[in-house]
């Protein structure tokens, strides 16, 4: 190897060379993770806007229909913008690590994924500055919403919306094709750490679902253009049409989001445990389950839109059968403590949050799951409660475990252990007074997506604001940590950074070197 | 085989998966959920035309079928049943008219929808004649009688013996003189 | 706010005092609501019973893996000395936390799908009343009846905007709300004009979206006169929170002379398209269902949002011909925020407004907008 990568001191051309024609795994998955921290403190940003709009009933700061494309591009921005390229880096960084790989198996086509996804979020923040706003039609976009009586920016939304689809499924082929095809000797499938498998699984579902979601955008963008009628009732077409394709992949979507935390929580619990997760195989099962579940229950989300009894019942108890794969995991990974030798520091705390606010999220899903009951569930508060509950809770507390997990074996230095825990209680108590007021909003009867609301939901929405404002502000101070980490952190140079941590990722020096595993290791 | 035409074969594979999966959410999956309203009546939209076949007629149970008519978003015309509603037996066919009349000064096509309530009955209704299973064309100003035949099945679940048939008309002019759109 | 904190202190001790009775006692909706209303009908009480038994049941199982997980987060820290064992696997423990919680799930089915039944239980209505939803307020159809009007908000932008103090029944109360008998078993078909819409009525635990040319039932029965308020739950544009449903329940008898005094109404309304009105009249109304039905997009004051909606000041159109002007608010502008009004405001109301909108703010068109003109070019144009 010749040298190096580029550093600030071969220049400014250079430097920014090296990032923009990187094929390295590390330099990518470094990429995606702070790409995608800019996009999560964008749609924060909106999500304050939306907080402080919603802090008092009236209308204070904006108007009904920039409330609209703020929930819009809140939701856009944090799922495909923050979650998912924050979980495609750290495969990017761990996967080849973990495999005993020397990179990942298309390292171009790599590049390539990431470099598209600035290009999908410029054209899809800048609708907001088009005449006639940007999309305010929901994260769901349902037709005719979406279609007939959309903004003109809604062909650059679905430009863009292509552009992410390309990028997910890039992403995903090289993940499979790593998997598949680079593992050190000795390392069998079975043999992979958790994350990888959640990961292969993951990779598989955007495989399939993204090109659905690209097709219904597709279908859209013919409806508004070329006057086809997919899901236009006049012309034979049907608005409930869009509602089955989309959920068709908007289901499947949240255990995309969902799974690689769980892959990352199953690294980490068993590393303070300081014992082996318990019931590796039927992890492995239980998320090839949920996986496939994730396929056959998507009309659960359309339950008030007047499906006949029959597909009611149906699409209800395979809801409900999702709840025992899940459950398995969670027994799982509290065996895995049980008789461990724990400690907590921070990645613990918010795994172990994770388990937690997870599992409630969880709770209130087997609920929604009640078709009856979501007659009154359907599209309130309660509902943005429990995918909270199960998002941030779930895949932001998880990425943010994995963030302190890892990062001395980043960048080489050890974050401020009172720092990270100081952040964490901030981090979940400021979600729990954000979010669980929501549901109490939300069985009172206060609809989601209202700009403005009546007197009597006024005091759990203050809460609530008050509670965001602490969680964002939580976020404020992860930023520093880890910024702080990397210009000021302790260093450290041991390849276990964790006393109990066991894998391929800890047997390489910290920081990683920019070429790791060019010999395969031998695994046994 | 090496790792290089291993990667080359996921690459191929999944590129194919995907673009399956995008051609199945065009053009399986939009086809596949009509045949699917069809059958179960998801929707409340009744089947195409029905031949009429000699069913014996249940005079031991009436039906009361009743009739709506709503016009979409900016659609102008005068669009209602000459009757609101009529009691039927199962298994005779029953003939009833919609009133139309464009209003307006411009020729226009239009195209009712049908939705029927509850939507589980939808395979025990059947449209022998339904103005329905074409557009209509009414010059400026014209109106017309529009004709719908229907039989309700003497299978008709026993507990049913209200059903609610809709049309909703749609303004589809542009649609009708646009050649893409008649693809 | 040290209302507000008392208030806030007082929620949170009825959730500490309420929780072996949850809901119970609590119908109205108040601040101090935590629970899903139980409602006043037998869809709302199946909705409240299945999420109570399932509050109960994720309760039970909470309780029992946290508690367990917070015992072994103490009980097993490295910090008193608890030494890792090594096991990973036990094939009895892990079938074992399969199967039960699957049986627990198919027991749970049964009231589920009991529940579920109820809901989709709409035949033999004694009543049938149309809703349809359009941007953004709702048309309640009492069919067979010949009685049909529009229910909108009726907060003013004045309390919404803060220019004014909020009303008690800030964002819940409609200009005519929907009024129905006690004792009746009433079905609601619901459909949509534009968007997607969605009706809902907690208290009876009614949610039917509202998709254009498709129709959904519901159906409702209570005892209880009074006034339920629900909401639009669908996405439907930037009028979204601002369509509230107001359902007034009425004894028979009461409900008998309102339908009458309504059928009356429809008559002489009919009558009230043929009188000649006068400008003043006609600025008077007009400028009522100006405020109500345009000032939302075009302002108060005609001047509309620059580059969203147009003014009306000054306009082209309101000062041109007004077989155009009629045209406008008839059939709408495609393409446009303008849609039609032709079925949501009655001939003498879009006569009124027309008058209202060539003659205020300094469009001083002089002419007479009549009822008459506008239902001619409805009809026979």
């Amino acid at each position: 190897m010749a040298h190096g990568p580029a550093t600030l001191a071969d220049g400014w051309r250079a430097y920014i060379s090296r990032w923009v024609f990187t094929t390295n795994h590390k330099d990518i998955g470094t990429l995606y993770l702070w790409f995608s921290f800019a996009m999560f403190l964008m749609g924060g940003a909106f999500a304050m806007v939306i907080r402080a709009e919603l802090f008092q009933p009236g209308m204070q700061l904006i108007r009904p229909e920039f409330f609209n494309q703020m929930t819009t591009m809140h939701g856009l921005v944090m799922v495909f913008g923050a979650i998912m390229p924050a979980f495609v880096g750290l495969a990017n960084w761990m996967i080849p690590l973990m495999i005993g790989a020397p990179d990942m198996a298309l390292p171009r086509m790599n590049n390539l994924s990431f470099w598209i996804l600035p290009f999908a979020f410029a054209i899809l923040t800048s609708t907001l500055f088009m005449e006639g706003g940007g999309p305010n039609f929901g994260w769901t976009f349902y037709a005719p919403l979406s279609t007939t009586y959309a903004p003109e920016s809604v062909n650059f939304f679905i430009f863009a919306i292509h552009i992410m689809g390309a990028s997910s499924i890039m992403g995903s082929i090289n993940i499979i094709a790593t998997v598949m095809n680079m593992r050190a000797p000795g390392m069998t499938y079975m043999k992979m750490p958790l994350f990888v498998w959640t990961w292969v699984i993951t990779a598989f579902l955007l495989v399939a679902v993204m090109p659905v979601l690209a097709g219904a955008v597709t279908m859209m963008l013919m409806d508004i253009n070329f006057g086809t009628s997919f899901f236009d009732a006049a012309g034979g077409g049907d608005p409930v049409l869009f509602q089955h394709v989309f959920w068709f992949f908007g289901h499947p979507e949240v255990y995309i989001i969902i799974l690689p935390a769980f892959g990352v929580v199953s690294q980490i619990i068993p590393t303070f445990s300081r014992k082996p997760l318990f019931g590796y195989s039927s992890m492995v099962y239980a998320t090839a389950a949920i996986a496939f579940l994730s396929f056959v229950v998507w009309a659960h989300h359309m339950f008030t839109v007047g499906m006949p009894i029959a597909g009611e019942l149906y699409f209800m108890y395979a809801t409900m059968l999702i709840a025992v794969p899940t459950g398995v995991k969670v027994f799982n990974w509290i065996t895995t403590m049980y008789k461990g030798s724990l400690t907590f520091e921070t990645p613990m705390l918010f795994s172990i949050a994770f388990v937690i606010l997870f599992t409630f999220g969880g709770f209130t899903g087997l609920m929604l799951s009640i078709a009856a009951a979501d007659m009154q569930y359907h599209d309130t508060y309660f509902v943005v409660a429990h995918f909270h509950y199960v998002m941030v809770a779930g895949a932001v507390f998880s990425g943010t475990a994995a963030i302190y997990y890892w990062l001395p074996k980043w960048c080489g230095k050890m974050y401020n252990e009172t720092m990270g825990q100081v952040q964490f209680w901030v981090a979940f108590i400021g979600f729990n007074i954000a979010f669980m007021p929501q549901h109490f909003l939300g069985l009172a009867g206060m609809p989601r997506r209202y700009a403005d609301y009546g007197l009597q939901f006024a005091d759990w929405n203050m809460v609530s604001s008050i509670g965001a404002f602490i969680y964002g502000g939580a976020q404020i101070m992860l930023l520093y940590n880890v910024i702080a980490t990397i210009r000021n952190g302790k260093p450290t140079t041991e390849e276990k950074t964790w006393e109990g941590a066991e894998g391929l990722e800890w047997t390489v020096p910290s920081p990683a070197p920019y070429h790791t595993f060019e010999k395969p290791p031998e695994f046994k | 085989m090496s790792t290089d035409a291993s990667n080359r074969r996921v690459v191929v594979k999944s590129l194919f998966g995907a673009a399956g999966m995008f051609a199945f959410a065009i053009f399986v999956l939009p086809p596949m959920y009509d045949l699917f309203c069809e059958i179960t009546g998801l929707g409340g939209k009744t089947g195409d035309e029905y031949t009429a076949v000699d069913v014996r007629v249940d005079t031991s149970r009436e039906v009361r079928v009743r009739f709506l008519a709503s016009n979409n978003a900016s659609m102008p015309w005068v669009f209602k049943p000459t009757k609101d509603s009529v009691v039927v037996h199962p298994g005779e066919p029953t003939e009833i008219t919609y009133f139309a009349h464009n209003v307006t000064d411009q020729d226009m096509v239009s195209q009712a929808i049908p939705s029927l309530v509850p939507n589980n009955v939808a395979d025990y209704f059947h449209k022998t004649e339904c103005f329905c299973f074409e557009n209509q064309p009414l010059a400026a100003g014209d109106q017309a009688d529009l004709k719908l035949v229907f039989i309700i099945d003497p299978d008709l679940p026993a507990g049913v013996n209200s059903v609610t048939l809709s049309y909703t008309i749609f303004d589809i002019t542009d649609r009708a003189a646009d050649p893409i759109a008649q693809l | 706010m040290l209302k507000r904190a008392k208030a806030l202190f007082l929620s949170l001790l009825s959730l500490v005092v309420s929780l072996p009775a949850l809901g119970s006692a609590v119908v109205e909706t108040s601040t101090r609501q935590l629970n899903m209303p139980q409602g006043v009908t037998e869809v709302s009480q199946a909705a409240y019973d299945i999420h109570m038994i399932m509050v109960w049941v994720c309760t039970v199982i909470g309780v029992g893996v946290f508690g367990f997980m917070f015992y072994v987060m103490y009980a097993h820290r490295k910090s008193r000395g608890a030494v890792a064992e090594n096991f990973h696997e036990n094939l009895v423990v892990e079938l074992l936390w399969t199967i039960v919680p699957t049986i627990i799930l198919i027991v749970m089915a049964f009231p589920a799908t009991t529940a579920l039944l109820k809901v989709y239980d709409t035949d033999n209505p004694d009543i049938e009343i149309k809703v349809t939803g359009y941007q953004w307020k709702w048309q309640y159809e009492y069919l067979g009846e010949g009685v049909k009007f529009m229910s909108e908000l009726r907060t003013s932008d004045d309390e919404v905007y803060g220019r004014e103090p909020k009303g008690e029944h800030y964002l819940r109360e409609v200009t005519e709300p929907l009024v129905l008998p006690a004792g009746k078993k009433i079905r609601f078909l619901v459909t949509g004009n534009d968007v997607i819409h969605s009706w809902w009525v907690p208290d009876f635990g009614v949610k039917r979206d509202a998709v254009p040319g498709l129709f959904t039932a519901g159906w409702a029965k209570t005892d209880k006169p009074g006034t339920y308020v629900g909401e639009c739950t669908e996405l439907c544009g930037q009028g979204h929170a601002f369509m509230p449903v107001v359902v007034e329940v009425k004894e028979q008898a009461e409900y008998d002379a309102w339908l009458a005094n309504k059928k009356a109404e429809a008559v002489e309304y009919a009558s009230t398209i043929g009188k000649e009105w006068t400008a003043e009249e006609l600025m008077t109304k007009g400028e009522g269902v100006y405020l109500q039905s345009c000032a939302g997009c075009h302002q108060a004051d005609g001047n509309g949002i620059p580059g969203v909606f147009p003014a009306i000041k000054g306009s082209p159109i309101a000062l041109g011909p007004q077989i155009g002007h009629i045209a406008v608010l008839i059939d709408g502008v495609p393409g446009s925020a303008m849609q039609s009004f032709a079925d949501q405001l009655s001939e003498v109301n879009i006569a009124a407004v027309i008058h209202y909108q060539r003659n205020a703010w300094g469009n001083d068109v002089g002419d007479v907008t009549q009822p008459i003109d506008v239902l001619n070019y409805k009809q026979s144009k």
